[in-house]
């Protein structure tokens, strides 16, 4: 159990790497703390397996540190960290029965054969392992091979951590939920610190109490899956969470108020006080499709627009309209009738969010 | 999915069986025509039933080169098998000395059969040969053409620089094509260097192993031209195995017959025994 923490790491694959593109994690400085579940999020190739192996050894950075509670284990191998891993892909020893497989971490650790029974059979029955535990490894399915290999992550308690590698893709849907469910547990029961890697927006803010979203080799935001939602402090956190993303418009300054083509849109005090010192950056507004009030009739501040499509999803309908030539979205409730043609659109200034260069622009700067 | 019997489709099978038929039945029949009768000319033939096979299954010859050759394939398979693992293991993964290590590993598999059997009779020679000399200079005393153990071991010797590259290689092969995140678990997971060969190396390499050790027994159960060359089957007749008898008995002595005979035996014997090495390698993936 520890709080791990990362100081100007970065690692490159290549042995002289000589811009930022050359880098599969961007020095970066952040902090695990012991017995917290997270989750980092990104697409595939943001570098989350990467930082995952090298926070549990298998890589070693390039650049930078990693601290144990305080103590720098760059130079300990993955066995003097002692660290667990699951992988993206089931990983069993063929030749071994589960119990055997689920055994090996501990007998390797040269317990007691009594007490790697019990740990076996504890998590077996924790993962619905029990009926199997006499099958060769080699003869079970992908997510029975993928249990068992979850379970050889769980079943040693003294770990400093243990790291999820997308753990999850093999299993079938119905399962996914019920294992979740299952590490949630897992967490509560032995407070170990957690870090599960996923793509899946669904899986990191069902697990984690807090996420990690990683774009482009650095650790973008860095928060509950609400701060996420509300407040997205890169664009590209306001584009991946949330279904549909962000609507993200292209603007120009216009004295204390930006301009989306000729719409002039006011911006609260604070943020337009720090509007001259963005001159030269590339700015957007963002607002959630969530947030975005659409009437179809006219009303003050509400600016018209052209309605184009709409699709109805059950619980809820998204449309999708034209304002000064770009295209935005709207989450309506299921019940609100779609206009035709022609609606009235205001944004809530508290969900307005401006952002320089992809980055927040906040009031305290 | 519907299936519909259509026995035209036999037609199609036909071209395979023609050519299997010309390449190996047609052939083999031949041995088989022989095997059964004492043919003296193409017009004087009588049919013997089973008297060839009765009389090869009593000849006390065929009986001691028989065993010699089951000695000799059992200690090509004992000290191969476990040596091209060795050898593979530790091999550079990757780099200019992985590609260099291959090409010296492949040049054995390259030399004939008759050249590595000159080769190694030069070589071994107490007169003239580098082995042979350096050995007597060193006070052992050696000479494969005449003490019996020493024929064996060079032999041996020469059996295996010549085929445990082939093993070697499967094995490297086999080796490569393990997922690098097997090694990461076993790490992981703490396991000892033994641990990781026990439970993940050798069960992974298991299939390229069936090839290597069924292909080690078929070659080295049908040896024929390098102890042939090296030793001509002595001293005495310590190094005659079997291909060396049956040779000896259908080209010296002319007795086609018995001859015949006792190639087919001898082609059993090689499917019987390849055939009990693939059930007992495979048996256990049936199992669960």
């Amino acid at each position: 159990m520890a709080e791990i923490r990362l100081q100007q790491l970065a690692h490159s694959y290549q042995r002289q790497p000589r811009d930022a593109g050359d880098y599969a994690i961007r020095a970066m400085d952040h902090v695990w703390e012991q017995g917290g579940a997270y989750a980092l999020l990104g697409p595939s190739g943001c570098g989350k397996s990467t930082l995952l192996n090298i926070i549990s050894g298998l890589l070693e950075p390039s650049e930078g540190q990693v601290l144990f509670d305080g103590r720098p284990v760059n130079d300990l191998s993955p066995e003097q960290r002692n660290i667990a891993q699951v992988f993206q892909f089931p990983v069993v020893y063929d030749t071994m029965t589960v119990f055997d497989n689920l055994a090996f971490p501990l007998r390797n650790q040269g317990l007691p054969e009594e007490r790697v029974g019990r740990k076996v059979r504890e998590i077996a029955e924790v993962l619905d392992l029990e009926p199997l535990l006499q099958r060769k490894a080699r003869n079970l399915t992908a997510d029975e091979k993928q249990k068992v290999s979850m379970g050889r992550g769980l079943v040693r308690d003294d770990v400093s951590a243990i790291l999820f590698d997308e753990p999850l893709t093999v299993i079938d849907p119905h399962l996914k939920w019920k294992l979740r469910r299952k590490l949630k547990q897992i967490h509560e029961q032995f407070n170990l610190t957690m870090v599960y890697v996923t793509h899946d927006q669904l899986e990191a803010s069902t697990f984690a109490d807090k996420i990690a979203v990683m774009y482009a080799g650095q650790i973008v935001q860095f928060g509950t899956p609400r701060e996420l939602f509300e407040r997205p402090r890169h664009t590209f956190v306001g584009f991946f969470i949330g279904s549909p993303g962000m609507n993200l418009a292209e603007v120009r300054t216009d004295g204390d108020a930006v301009r989306l083509g000729d719409i002039r849109v006011a911006l609260p005090g604070p943020i337009a006080a720090r509007l001259p010192a963005l001159a030269g950056s590339r700015l957007q507004l963002g607002i959630r499709p969530e947030f975005v009030h659409l009437r179809s009739e006219p009303g003050a501040d509400a600016w018209p627009v052209e309605v184009l499509h709409a699709e109805d999803l059950g619980t809820y309908k998204i449309l999708a309209f034209r304002l000064e030539g770009a295209i935005f979205k709207a989450r309506l409730p299921e019940e609100q009738p779609v206009p035709e043609g022609r609606a009235y659109v205001t944004f809530p200034a508290p969900w307005t969010l401006l952002y320089a260069d992809d980055h927040l622009v906040e009031a305290d700067a | 999915m519907n299936k519909v019997p259509n026995n035209h489709a036999w037609w199609l099978v036909l071209p395979v069986f023609a050519l299997v038929a010309f390449s190996a039945i047609l052939p083999m029949m031949t041995v088989v025509n022989y095997s059964v009768q004492d043919i003296f000319d193409p017009s004087t033939r009588f049919f013997v039933g089973a008297d060839w096979y009765r009389q090869v299954l009593q000849d006390p010859r065929l009986h001691d080169s028989l065993l010699r050759q089951f000695v000799f394939s059992a200690c090509v398979l004992a000290i191969e098998i476990p040596l091209g693992i060795a050898v593979a293991l530790c091999m550079p993964t990757r780099g200019r000395w992985a590609s260099l290590c291959l090409i010296v590993l492949a040049i054995p598999l390259l030399i004939p059969w008759n050249v590595v059997g000159t080769i190694w009779q030069i070589f071994g020679r107490a007169d003239i040969g580098l082995l042979g000399w350096t050995l007597n200079a060193a006070g052992v005393s050696y000479n494969y053409a005449s003490n019996t153990l020493d024929a064996w071991v060079t032999v041996l010797v020469m059996d295996v620089w010549h085929w445990t590259s082939l093993v070697a290689l499967l094995c490297y092969s086999g080796l490569r094509a393990i997922p690098d995140v097997y090694y990461q678990a076993a790490r992981i997971d703490r396991a000892s260097n033994w641990a990781v060969f026990r439970y993940i190396q050798l069960p992974k390499l298991k299939s390229v192993l069936l090839i290597a050790v069924m292909l080690r027994f078929m070659d080295s159960f049908m040896i024929y031209t390098e102890p042939f060359v090296l030793t001509g089957g002595g001293p005495g007749n310590a190094t005659t195995f079997l291909s060396q008898t049956l040779t000896k008995m259908a080209v010296g002595q002319f007795d086609l017959g018995p001859a015949a005979a006792f190639s087919l035996i001898y082609f059993l014997i090689i499917l019987l025994v390849s055939w009990l090495f693939y059930t007992a390698m495979t048996h256990n993936d049936q199992t669960r």
